[in-house]
């Protein structure tokens, strides 16, 4: 869908806030708490596609995201922060969300630092989500990170990891809590590193992740029966674009379960997603599913 | 083409339920092939394809009227067909939200929605029910919202809630099932409620489903069909009422086979909800009695060749065994060999 950037906010030198309205004033798709948006960023020699979790309301008339400058950065963010302007109008993939809350937690102990508060200012949202929420940030951002926070004695902001006893933090919470953890790769390592030693299960622990992305290197699959080459584009898969040259290869379910898009592979190795060939069959890299697996060499040689 | 909904039928008692010639050749057959065994048949739900009941997100047809008097009737002597755990009124009002968006949508001669910010004005035409209320209000219904919404919606429905990379049946309405009941269910994993249908976990169809479920994507739905065999053209085929229609089983012969017994094709459709992040798992039955299927020449020859080849594991899950044979018997003679095309079109444009 395209959206355009309806108003730009400067939070910190380095982070942004972007809200994003339907071009022609339509309702946008639902965005629940812990939902991301993809947006493609129009970049010198290719696009940028980027996920950012929504941090309006889930009923909002427009999204709105936050974006941080990431350091040396030449892709998307950079572009957000130096080149975006009011009107501009992006691409913008509808709402997924791999970061739900979990209905049945009796509490939640929320964890983030610095960008990784996005996914939680929609947490608290929540009517009645019984919380306990520690922020990390640097000195120079505390005072815009405390006007985004909402007050009271199940907040805590910290200027410093040090001052976060994150040992004791989890070894004193009470059964039932679920953690969940957002920032830095380093700060989500360190805090589930912690929770596996103070003896917290997996399922109680729950770490932002987009995920999903069917995309990787460009590759290029021979089909050895039909004579036709295609090249795999980084944001496409193979099936798709089989079928953009105009093949018919089978195919159901488009999701790597159903089994239907199955196609022998004569020469190359194939790289696996689906969860429809066992691990032995996997292993044998002698078929590939085309709707979600890739190539981890070149080139492929498909039967069909 | 324009819905046109016939007077209340019953599904019960007289059974005056039947199909217009219309309503037979949209019915959607089950069988693209000459045998039938389980897989992971999901696809994405979009409109169009083999049958017309796939032109719409939720299809209504001419039976509306009558299924909706009978899930009052079910739920009147039993209220516990719908049940919807705490944890998902969130995913109760997505339900609302998205039956009536649907519904008014697809059928705007029969339903209509108007929002104005969260107060919300519902007209149900066929069911004279004109309602304002308040989003996200309960009080304001006179059921809770996924109650009130599947009493106006032809089909069961249940809810799943995503955990622990796993999906837990925690709300539902069944009162048009095929012998299986949301009063024992509820609250299980998808493994645990889908325990009893043979072969299929062996061959890691569940797994695979599954998997495939939990990266069901906001505004993608999937569906498929699934099916078995109902005696007489009842939807309360309740374990709770087993004791009122094993009777009617016990009852079928050779000579009411044709008129009594029903093929029963659930459309499954799957949606995920946006605010609750739960699955909506809506289950869309289709009756139709034998001496209706028979109309659709091509549909004749292809019941006689499944029916007769079933696997007798999956017979026996479907209930089949006692009647099997009738069945059979009343097929063959429209089987007089020829090759069938793949796929479930009639293809035959009258009858």
């Amino acid at each position: 869908m395209k959206l355009k950037i309806e108003a730009i906010a400067t939070l910190t030198p380095g982070i942004r806030k972007f809200t994003l309205a339907p071009v022609d004033g339509s309702p946008l798709p639902h965005a629940g708490a812990g939902s991301h948006v993809v947006l493609e960023i129009p970049g010198p020699s290719r696009i940028w596609k980027n996920a950012y979790s929504i941090t309006s309301a889930a009923d909002a008339p427009a999204y709105e995201i936050m974006v941080r400058r990431v350091e040396k950065s030449r892709g998307g963010s950079a572009w957000l922060h130096d080149h975006a302007k009011l009107g501009d109008v992006l691409e913008v993939y509808p709402p997924q969300n791999l970061f739900a809350p979990q209905r049945l937690a009796k509490r939640h102990l929320l964890l983030s630092a610095g960008i990784g508060i996005t996914p939680f200012l929609s947490y608290v949202r929540l009517a009645g989500l019984a919380y306990e929420f520690h922020h990390c940030c640097k000195p120079e951002d505390e005072a815009a990170f405390r006007a985004l926070l909402p007050s009271g004695p199940q907040m805590t902001l910290h200027t410093s990891r040090h001052t976060l006893n994150l040992e004791a933090l989890l070894k004193s919470q009470p059964l039932g809590t679920h953690l969940s953890v957002c920032g830095p790769e380093s700060f989500m390592d360190m805090v589930l590193a912690t929770a596996a030693h103070a003896g917290w299960p997996a399922a109680k622990v729950h770490k932002e992740s987009f995920g999903g992305a069917t995309g990787g290197e460009p590759f290029v699959a021979h089909m050895k029966r039909s004579g036709v080459t295609v090249t795999v584009g980084r944001e496409e898969s193979l099936l798709d674009a089989m079928e953009a040259a105009g093949l018919a290869p089978p195919c159901l379910c488009r999701g790597g379960a159903c089994g239907e898009c199955k196609l022998t592979v004569l020469e190359g190795v194939p790289d696996h997603h689906d969860h429809y060939l066992s691990e032995i069959e996997h292993a044998a890299n002698d078929a590939v599913m085309t709707c979600v697996s890739r190539a981890k060499t070149p080139e492929l040689v498909l039967d069909f | 083409m324009k819905l046109s909904l016939k007077p209340q039928e019953t599904y019960r008692d007289d059974y005056t339920f039947s199909n217009s010639d219309e309503a037979i050749l949209r019915f959607p057959f089950p069988f693209p092939e000459d045998g039938y065994m389980y897989s992971v048949n999901m696809e994405p739900h979009v409109r169009g394809g083999a049958t017309p009941v796939y032109d719409k997100v939720f299809d209504v047809d001419e039976h509306y009227i009558g299924d909706m008097a009978d899930r009052a009737i079910t739920l009147d002597q039993d209220p516990l067909r719908c049940q919807v755990l705490p944890h998902m009124e969130t995913a109760e009002w997505d339900t609302l939200e998205l039956l009536m968006e649907s519904l008014a949508n697809d059928y705007p001669e029969h339903f209509s929605l108007t929002k104005n910010g969260d107060k919300w004005h519902w007209i149900n035409r066929p069911l004279e029910i004109d309602q304002t209320f308040t989003f996200g209000r309960k009080e304001t219904l006179p059921y809770d919202p996924f109650e009130y919404i599947t009493r106006q919606m032809q089909g069961d429905f249940s809810l799943q809630d995503q955990r622990d990379n796993n999906l837990y049946m925690d709300g539902g309405m069944v009162t048009s099932q095929a012998d299986w009941s949301l009063n024992f269910d509820v609250g299980m994993s998808f493994h645990e409620w889908h325990g009893p249908v043979p072969l299929a976990h062996q061959a890691g169809v569940f797994d695979r489903a599954l998997q495939y479920l939990l990266r069901l994507q906001y505004g993608k739905p999937v569906r498929r069909l699934n099916w078995t065999m109902t005696a007489n053209p009842r939807l309360d085929t309740s374990p709770e009422n087993y004791p009122l229609w094993g009777p009617e089983k016990a009852a079928i012969t050779p000579e009411n086979v044709g008129h009594r017994m029903c093929l029963r094709v659930e459309l499954q459709t799957l949606h995920r909800l946006p605010r609750s992040n739960a699955i909506l798992f809506s289950i869309r039955g289709y009756l139709i009695r034998l001496e209706e299927l028979v109309k659709v020449k091509k549909w004749a020859v292809r019941m006689h060749r499944v029916i007769r080849d079933l696997h007798p594991q999956i017979a026996e899950y479907k209930g089949l065994p006692r009647y099997r044979q009738y069945v059979v018997d009343y097929f063959a003679p429209f089987d007089d060999g020829r090759t069938l095309n793949s796929g479930i079109a009639a293809e035959q444009d009258s009858i």
